[in-house]
């Protein structure tokens, strides 16, 4: 183990429920909870302010209304979580090329492989953690200036005992585990506390009367072996010690991208089905291709009314990021599965990844044909701006009505994509629109063909609250606007 | 049922006839070979319902007959025997087969549950045996492989007049022959769908006769066979069923750039770039004036590249491509000089062969292939 605790686990605090309380003023410090609100969501982030009711994060929301009735429930917004994540992962990579990213919120830093890391390797251990503890007060400081959120930095020698420093710092704080002081930090824990010990682990161990680390770093290692198996039983024990010889990887590849929804309601329609498969895939290729990468087995995953879970997989001679290509597969796989009885969760993802695609000859010709369409319609609605053009509808020689046509009700997902055929429009708690009069807002509530709008920005002052039809046209939906006025994230302003 | 023949002769025989033998039959008596002995001619069957297959020699009959017996273990015996004369006869359910002081008695399949071969349509017109395996070849490489788009894993037979057009693709290349051949009729106009791995097999053993007969159900009649015979042997196939993609609209018309590489110098060196091309990766082609630099890998991974004489016209282009499909292309195209015509570095290049530096491109093969684009 090092001497120095140079190993860094930063942890944003209840990060997306944060972002949304930077976001929109008038809920600051109220408590608010973030996740899927449909009858089957699950709570991504609770506010600290919500924790007190007893809610925490993949509780069933249902659950979570029951404990916090009055807590503001709105839908993740993603975009913008990436965006601020961006900007914190951008500061973690000033202090050093080594970061492994967690997730959005959660990162370890190697800080000997950083600018500092001389200094570190050459000073005295004193030295080495006066400086690293001063390294981690000036992130969580430049991460406040930065995105306006607050941040939790652990300190060790081992990823493990960095985790639970960070742990141990929360919120806003900075905890520093020095080495030699493991077994003081460790002892008291409850075994659960170890990665890899689960709630199956934990009963073996219970019923020898393990319940906390202390017992278990007592225990033999061939005794622990015994009882768990080799490589996880020797994995426990290490553990139990503070033993951690993880390296911290930068960048660990992805190796494969995919998406999912569980719906409100079971989808029994074929076509609805296929849309939502259609929907699916799009987003699917732009994760992929955000990422710049291409991939060569499309897998589309199905869940249906009784859980029994599917997946369909097809591979392709050559890797490919092409929308057509990718959809079109997904379309095949999912007439492979009898979807009798009702689909409660369709997923498209994309393995075999690689940096290339190669070029489809027909999916070329398909892109090219779309777009001599498209430009002859906009050629004709030049010509003719009033007009609905009769001619260029017929001309559709795809003839497909798209989503099962205009008629057929899409419950959720408004807007986005290629459909334009949408006609009511849904409005989600927490999502970002633009009224042409009163500016910059996010939707509070809607039902009852109405919606309500608080009219705020990050930067100003609790906002007012209007209320309107819901196809009121001076309502339109808009993109998330930075947190800290000015900088460099998000899209316009 | 008696009669005598060559071991030679018949060990052809039997291996070209079992060759579509269904290596798990799903009735029995397909896994059978049947032999028929008439006035002087022996011949040998194989059917598995999709392809068929006859041939005919010259037997020493002396009493006429028909018998089935099991295709893989007549082609195993008679591919060992010693070189001489073999003598086959029926003893009540059993066949007995002799050569030199060899002897074999082998078991026999009920003839009569034996389905019908299928008839074979009428003759349309007849190509060169070599010419016509050659054609097939160029266009079957760029023909799928899997069995997800079962279209794809055919070869398209266009006949127009006295033209034949065969065309084959994967969706990442595209391949066209055109030949010329010899119809029974005049104004004949037909197209069938073969599947591109029998059509090569059949087109390459039929490749000895001097000529080969193409007999084609026209459109909506027969149960979508064609036929194939040339020096004795007779195969029909089924057809697939499906829209082959139109494709004369693929091919692009006009170029920016035209490259001109002599071909065995441009294979060698893919060949060697692409050593350190793992799993396909691409090799990149930099065209400029008197020189085509290639390049494969990238990063971290293993690099290399090479510098070909090239000769070029119009625009610079840097473009990649799947190194294999390149190498497929280069080898169909069977000329002492490839010409790669471009539009841009994402459209479809095409692959045409030159016997010499300055002669104009071979207008009867084209190999279109589509190029490789990093991702992002």
């Amino acid at each position: 183990m090092r001497s120095v605790p140079s190993i860094l686990h930063l942890d944003m605090d209840a990060f997306f429920a944060s972002v949304e309380q930077a976001s929109k003023p008038s809920l600051r410090g109220k408590p608010v909870v973030v996740g899927g609100l449909g009858g089957r969501g699950v709570v991504a982030t609770a506010s600290y302010e919500a924790r007190v009711f007893g809610v925490h994060s993949a509780m069933p929301m249902a659950q979570a209304r029951r404990r916090a009735p009055h807590a503001a429930y709105l839908i993740p917004r993603f975009e913008l979580y990436r965006q601020v994540s961006d900007l914190v992962m951008g500061l973690l990579r000033e202090l050093s090329p080594l970061v492994e990213p967690l997730s959005l919120d959660e990162a370890f830093v190697d800080l000997e492989a950083g600018p500092y890391g001389g200094l570190l390797r050459e000073g005295t251990p004193e030295e080495g953690a006066e400086l690293v503890r001063a390294l981690g007060e000036d992130l969580r400081a430049d991460i406040l200036a930065a995105v306006g959120l607050t941040a939790s930095v652990g300190l060790s020698g081992t990823k493990f005992l960095a985790k639970i420093a960070s742990e141990q710092a929360k919120p806003d704080g900075l905890v520093l585990i020095e080495p030699g002081r493991e077994r003081e930090v460790l002892d008291p824990l409850p075994v659960r506390a170890l990665p890899g010990v689960g709630p199956a682990t934990a009963e073996t161990l219970r019923r020898l009367g393990m319940t906390q680390v202390s017992q278990i770093a007592a225990t033999t290692e061939d005794e622990l072996v015994r009882l768990l198996g080799r490589a996880h039983g020797a994995g426990v024990h290490a553990l139990a010690l503070g033993r951690d010889e993880r390296a911290v990887v930068a960048e660990r590849d992805a190796k494969s991208v995919s998406v999912e929804d569980t719906f409100e309601v079971d989808l029994g329609d074929r076509e609805l089905i296929r849309a939502e498969l259609d929907r699916l895939a799009e987003r699917c290729v732009r994760r992929l291709r955000a990422a710049g990468r291409s991939g060569r087995t499309v897998v589309v995953k199905v869940r249906l009314f009784d859980f029994t879970t599917l997946t369909r997989s097809e591979t392709l001679p050559a890797p490919t990021d092409d929308p057509l290509v990718i959809s079109a597969m997904a379309r095949r796989l999912l007439e492979s599965v009898e979807l009798t009885g009702g689909v409660r969760l369709l997923g498209v993802g994309v393995s075999g990844l690689a940096d290339f695609t190669q070029e489809d000859l027909f999916a070329q010709a398909e892109h090219e044909a779309a777009e001599a369409e498209a430009d002859l319609r906009a050629l004709a609605d030049a010509d003719d701006p009033v007009a609905d053009d009769p001619e260029a509808e017929g001309g559709d020689g795809g003839g497909e009505a798209a989503y099962g046509g205009p008629g057929a009700p899409r419950a959720f997902h408004p807007g986005g994509g290629v459909g334009t055929l949408l006609t009511v429009r849904r409005w989600m708690p927490g999502q970002d629109v633009r009224h042409a009069e009163l500016g910059h807002g996010w939707v509070q509530g809607s039902g009852v063909g109405r919606v309500t709008v608080r009219f705020e920005t990050p930067w100003s002052e609790r906002g007012p609250v209007r209320t309107f039809s819901v196809d009121d046209p001076e309502l339109a939906k808009a993109d998330p606007l930075p947190l800290v006025r000015g900088s460099a994230s998000a899209g316009e302003v | 049922m008696k009669f005598r023949v060559e071991r030679d002769v018949l060990a052809e025989a039997v291996a070209w006839a079992a060759r579509s033998l269904p290596a798990r039959p799903p009735v029995p008596v397909l896994a059978g070979l049947l032999l028929a002995a008439d006035e002087g001619k022996l011949s040998l069957s194989g059917f598995d319902y999709e392809v068929s297959a006859r041939v005919e020699t010259e037997a020493d009959v002396e009493e006429p007959g028909t018998v089935l017996v099991s295709g893989r273990l007549l082609a195993d015996i008679s591919r060992s025997l010693p070189n001489r004369p073999v003598e086959i006869s029926t003893d009540g359910v059993r066949v007995i087969v002799v050569c030199g002081s060899s002897r074999f008695t082998l078991p026999t399949l009920p003839v009569d549950e034996y389905p019908a071969l299928p008839q074979m349509p009428t003759v349309s017109g007849t190509v060169p045996g070599e010419a016509f395996a050659a054609a097939v070849a160029q266009v079957a490489t760029a023909a799928g492989r899997d069995d997800t788009l079962p279209v794809l894993t055919g070869v398209r037979v266009e006949i127009e007049g006295d033209r034949v057009t065969l065309a084959a693709t994967d969706r990442y290349r595209f391949a066209v022959r055109d030949l010329m051949w010899k119809p029974e009729q005049e104004g004949l106009s037909a197209v069938a769908l073969v599947p591109a791995k029998t059509l090569l097999d059949t087109a390459k053993s039929l490749s000895a006769g001097d000529v080969v007969s193409i007999a084609l159900a026209g459109s909506g009649k027969g149960e979508g066979l064609i036929g194939f015979e040339g020096a004795g042997r007779r195969t029909t196939t089924r057809l697939l069923e499906g829209e082959f993609p139109k494709f004369r609209a693929l091919f692009p018309t006009e170029f920016n750039s035209v490259a001109t590489v002599p071909t065995p110098a441009f294979v060698e060196a893919v060949k060697r770039v692409s050593l350190v091309a793992e799993r396909n990766t691409p090799v990149r082609l930099s065209f400029e004036q008197g020189v085509l630099t290639l390049e494969a890998g990238s990063g971290d991974d293993a690099q290399a590249t090479e510098r070909v004489e090239a000769d070029l016209e119009g625009d610079d282009i840097s473009i990649a491509f799947n190194p294999a499909y390149l190498l497929d292309g280069l080898a169909a195209i069977d000329a002492a000089v490839a010409q790669l015509s471009f539009t841009t570095s994402t459209k479809p290049a095409l692959l045409s062969g030159k016997h010499a530096p300055d002669a104009e491109a071979d207008e009867a093969y084209k190999y279109l292939i589509m190029p490789v684009r990093l991702s992002g």
